[in-house]
């Protein structure tokens, strides 16, 4: 017996049955479905559901933060730290990455003053511990991750915390699914939606994927009972012909989403466009600090321009996050690139399907279609 | 950078809570959740409370999977 219902999400028994459900519903016509997040990627590969509900298949999305950073944000960000007095703090996916300029890692190994920090709140701490830096928070994450930078930068600017700014590298998943679909949503029938974006944005800012793209959508959580339960809706749905948004995860998801992180959002930032790994730019799918924060914006603190993206040689990160190829169809997936050696983002992050797949998907099919 | 999972909160003082998990109590920013109290479970992503969870909604799904399956 649970000690709480919310243990009774990854229940093997119900998970088994609706696993059964699914095959059956699906019967033997192949279809192609994407998971948009990344969380819900390593959940998927980890249940080794893939594997395991074909010919139904489930490709991964955009949806890693450090994947999409672009090279040319992350090469601005390493000489950024290089630079005298400045002390960058960053999530720990964040440190491996390779750039054009190095990694974060490497700096640090030269000199540099690099800080992994848990919360953007912690980076704010840091520079309140330490008034001789400049600390930048190199801030990545989507809608999840950006009200905690929002309100960091709120209370800097209350409490005039003159020695913290951030780089803001924030993303939005709505811009991002709108410019991945808009060239045709070729043979996808379903998308899977990230179930903490949603918490925060709410079911609703889904509603144009059945709208422009007639595609039939369902927000889900993280356990496996979470995805099955959102794969048979999302079949189901694909199957009548009923494109709409389905919130599978109304435990922590309501149609308006967070409204107080929502209200943050909008006072402290504003959308730009942004360039994405594998997308390029998209139009307001950035967010950066409005006027009223410049004070902590550390793109005009230390003039930050953009520099020319120059990803590694063979690396396909790009068309990964695209759900264009899947991992092990990267000739240097497994090749050169590993976890421990990592080639691209997609390989660093512990959301990343490059690892994900390194990690969980290596059986003899899979590898076997390295092309 | 996600706590996928549910945690229960032990303690709030103002704006911050501490959350119940196996490595032990581990502090929380509750700003984004005004109307969170004690005992609720709650999402965490990033040192935030996201969320509280809804317990009628929880027993309401897996009601709803069950149901699908009852023909197997």
């Amino acid at each position: 017996m649970p000690s709480n219902i919310f243990e009774a999400f990854s229940d093997p028994q119900l998970g088994r049955r609706l696993l059964a459900h699914l095959r059956e519903l699906v019967g033997d016509e192949p279809m192609l479905m994407m998971e948009v997040c990344g969380t819900h990627t390593v959940a998927v590969s980890r249940a080794g559901l893939r594997s395991l509900i074909r010919p139904l298949e489930l490709r991964s999305g955009p949806g890693c933060p450090v994947c999409v950073t672009d090279d040319s944000d992350l090469a601005a960000v390493v000489r950024l730290a290089k630079t005298e007095r400045v002390t960058v703090a960053t999530y720990g996916d964040m440190l491996r990455v390779p750039s054009s300029a190095g990694s974060l890692a490497e700096a640090r190994a030269a000199g540099a003053d690099v800080r992994v920090v848990y919360s953007a709140l912690e980076g704010l701490k840091l520079a309140q511990q330490r008034r001789e830096r400049e600390v930048v928070l190199v801030a990545v994450g989507f809608e999840t991750t950006a009200p905690g930078a929002a309100l960091a930068a709120r209370r800097a600017v209350e409490r005039g915390v003159s020695n913290f700014s951030m780089v803001s590298l924030h993303k939005l998943i709505p811009p991002a699914l709108q410019a991945l679909l808009s060239p045709g949503r070729a043979a996808l029938r379903g998308l899977l939606l990230p179930g903490h974006v949603s918490t925060v944005i709410g079911s609703r800012a889904f509603e144009f994927l059945s709208r422009e793209f007639a595609l039939p959508a369902a927000v889900a959580g993280f356990e496996p009972l979470d995805i099955l339960g959102a794969l048979i809706t999302l079949v189901r749905a694909a199957k009548a012909g009923h494109p709409a948004v389905y919130n599978c995860y109304r435990r922590a998801v309501r149609p308006q989403g967070n409204p107080r992180a929502r209200a943050l959002l909008e006072e402290v930032f504003r959308p730009a466009p942004a360039r994405w790994r594998g997308l390029g730019v998209v139009p307001d799918s950035g967010l950066v600090l409005r006027e009223e924060y410049s004070a902590v914006d550390a793109a005009r603190r230390f003039g930050i321009v953009p520099e020319e993206s120059m990803p590694a040689p063979g690396c396909r990160c790009g068309e990964v996050l695209l759900g264009r190829i899947i991992p092990p169809e990267c000739p240097l997936f497994g090749n050169g690139c590993t976890p421990g050696a990592p080639r691209g983002p997609c390989m660093v992050s512990s959301e990343g399907s490059c690892q994900a797949y390194y990690r969980y998907e290596r059986g003899g099919e899979l590898v076997g279609r390295r092309g | 950078m996600c706590l996928a999972v549910p945690v229960q909160v032990a303690r709030i003082q103002g704006s911050t809570g501490w959350v119940r998990t196996a490595a032990g109590e581990v502090r929380v920013d509750l700003t984004l959740v005004p109307q969170v109290r004690v005992g609720d479970w709650v999402l965490v992503h990033a040192g935030f409370a996201l969320q509280v969870l809804d317990e009628e909604e929880a027993r309401r799904s897996l009601e709803e999977w069950r149901r699908a399956v009852e023909h197997l």
